[in-house]
């Protein structure tokens, strides 16, 4: 498991090859080496410095004489103090039984470091092709026909949660298949990874299962889709909905409400059959026409006026535009002018 | 015969194949970790078999087989058909075997056992599933698993089993053995997942949200105005709660937060 750096592969994909780590990306060198980027990590992982070198695949300085220098390369790279008991540490020989806790430490590391990459602009790129190509499983709902799925934590503190499966088509969370995922921290994905890759890429036709993608490359939104609440409409939820609902039935006739085995949870993979039910600004303006801003318009005007500003709609039409024309370079980062960059 | 005598004699004559308690060597193999064993009184009772005589090749063979009284010299060829058929027919009984009182009690009790695997969804806690067939005719759709608790359908994990046919099952046992055992239905919860970014609730999924609570509310007040149970144990604080669905994200290191609780 512990991969000197005399290996010829980097500590980094040697992580990432290991079984159970199918979900995580490999995070680019550059990213670590950014200390903006690791703001605040020194307190959350014992050994820090050696953890580093260890994810870098930096060969430990081991001769006293330079320690001087070395801790005055420290600070350089670490930025800021608060490393005294780190500098304490190093004075001690590197034991083998040292490695192990600094391996650990390092795949801790790793997994926040990973947590912050995975929503940056190259991270997310890189997960979208893990998403591309189905690595991160089927939704275990049989309404949702195999859609695939995003791993993501419920928590981004380590230690609480393991990492689940978040289904963009039921919008629910779920435990992975293979027990191997269970050793996972569901931190080192984060609670935002999910809904973030959503917003960063809309226009993934999240019906599509893993295999069908593999036969047409095209696993996108294609014309002119309607846009609802900053979405592509019929991106909302699409495994939800009338005849994605299960109805319980004993010899073909219905179980109703009003028994006591009855049907009480269908709300929670229900969807307006008209899903411009959900665009509240809309209709809030329409059940308030007096409200300030939409005086003196007529119906018409009034719906056009309201659904211009629904919050969203400016980027996702920007990105449709640009789709049209650019839809055959590709990448869709190279369209992105929204928020991933400014993680970095 | 009694269960136990049949023990006995399994061990003392299991060397000798096919004719050997067939249902044992079934029950216990690899993927059909699902089914139950069919009683002797059911299998030999015709009435219980009525319509089968179509639906399985070589009938009298197959049922022979699964009866363990089976004694035709014959081809492997046609013996692997004659299984094959074999294990066809034991499904079909199967399906009406488990809504009998005898079948629904064994099946409770390798679904008190978690036999059927648990429940995916993480606001589900692991609750126990039980099979389910989505249609009643034979090779249309294959085993799905019911969680009593979301009310939903889910694909087994194993392949060995996402094989079996869903009519061995059938689309009525799941939902008979809460109507026979009421007190087995599980509390309701409103525990759910919200995609947030940053803390912030992701717009489009929260006003689905929105909508889905209110639709929630709708039938809990149809059912109260009926009388009737609505299943939900926690938060009964009735509406007026329309944000008080309980999440299980944590925020800032705690577990979960109450949904409208202030959030930094």
């Amino acid at each position: 498991m512990s991969t000197s750096s005399a290996a010829p592969e980097s500590w980094i994909s040697s992580f990432c090859s290991l079984i159970g780590h199918e979900y995580f990306a490999e995070v680019s060198e550059e990213f670590i080496e950014d200390d903006f980027n690791l703001t605040g990590l020194q307190t959350q992982v014992a050994m820090y410095k050696e953890a580093l070198e260890m994810i870098l695949d930096v060969e430990p300085e081991e001769d006293d004489e330079d320690e001087e220098e070395e801790d005055e390369e420290d600070e350089s790279l670490i930025g800021e103090g608060g490393e005294v008991a780190g500098r304490e540490r190093r004075h001690h020989s590197r034991m083998a039984s040292d490695l192990s806790v600094i391996e650990s430490s390092a795949e801790m590391l790793y997994g926040l470091i990973h947590q912050r990459f995975i929503c940056s602009r190259a991270g997310m790129q890189q997960m979208s092709e893990k998403y591309e190509l189905g690595h991160f499983g089927a939704c275990p709902r049989t309404n949702c026909m195999q859609a695939r799925t995003l791993p993501v934590g419920l928590s981004d503190i380590p230690g609480e949660e393991t990492v689940k499966l978040f289904c963009p088509a039921c919008l629910d969370v779920y435990v992975p298949p293979n027990s191997r995922f269970q050793t996972v921290d569901g931190a080192f994905f984060g609670r935002t990874f999910g809904a973030l890759f959503l917003l960063t890429f809309p226009d993934y036709d999240l019906t599509k299962r893993g295999a069908d993608v593999m036969q047409d490359i095209t696993s996108r939104i294609s014309g002119h889709p309607e846009i609802l609440n900053g979405f592509f409409a019929k991106n909302i939820a699409p495994g939800l909905g009338a005849g994605h609902v299960y109805e319980p039935k004993i010899y073909g006739f219905r179980v109703s409400e009003r028994a006591r085995s009855g049907p009480r949870m269908q709300w929670l993979r229900e969807r307006p059959g008209n899903i411009n039910e959900l665009d509240e600004a809309r209709l809030f303006a329409e059940q308030n026409p007096e409200s300030e801003d939409d005086e003196g318009a007529n119906t018409n005007g009034r719906v056009a006026v309201v659904r211009r500003r629904a919050p969203g709609n400016a980027r996702l039409r920007q990105r449709q535009q640009q789709l049209q024309q650019q839809r055959q370079n590709g990448s869709p980062m190279a369209l992105s002018t929204n928020g991933a960059e400014s993680e970095l | 015969m009694t269960a136990l005598t049949n023990m006995e004699d399994y061990v003392s004559e299991s060397d000798s194949d096919y004719t050997s308690y067939w249902r044992d060597w079934f029950i216990s193999s690899r993927g059909n970790e699902y089914f139950c064993e069919i009683d002797e009184d059911y299998l030999t009772d015709r009435f219980n078999l009525t319509g089968l005589n179509t639906e399985v090749q070589y009938y009298q063979y197959a049922l022979d087989l699964v009866t363990d009284v089976f004694d035709l010299d014959c081809e492997d060829d046609m013996r692997e058909t004659i299984e094959k058929s074999a294990r066809h027919l034991y499904g079909l009984v199967h399906a009406r075997y488990i809504v009998t009182t005898r079948g629904l009690s064994k099946m409770l009790e390798k679904y008190k056992k978690a036999d059927f695997g648990k429940c995916p969804r993480v606001a589900c806690h692991s609750h126990p599933l039980l099979p389910m067939g989505l249609s009643d005719v034979p090779s249309v759709k294959p085993v799905k698993l019911y969680c009593a608790k979301c009310e939903d359908a889910y694909n087994p994990k194993s392949s060995r089993h996402a094989a079996i046919d869903g009519a061995y099952f059938g689309s009525s046992f799941h939902n008979i053995i809460f109507q026979v055992y009421p007190a087995l239905v599980p509390a309701k919860s409103v525990e759910r997942y919200v995609p947030r970014v940053y803390g912030f609730k992701v717009h489009a999924a929260a006003s689905l949200v929105r909508w889905q609570s209110g639709r929630r509310e709708e039938m809990r007040r149809r059912l109260r105005r009926l009388e009737v149970d609505t299943g939900f144990r926690d938060g009964d604080g009735e509406e007026g709660d329309e944000d008080g669905d309980v999440e299980f994200e944590g925020v800032d290191g705690r577990p979960a937060v109450v949904e409208g609780a202030p959030v930094r």
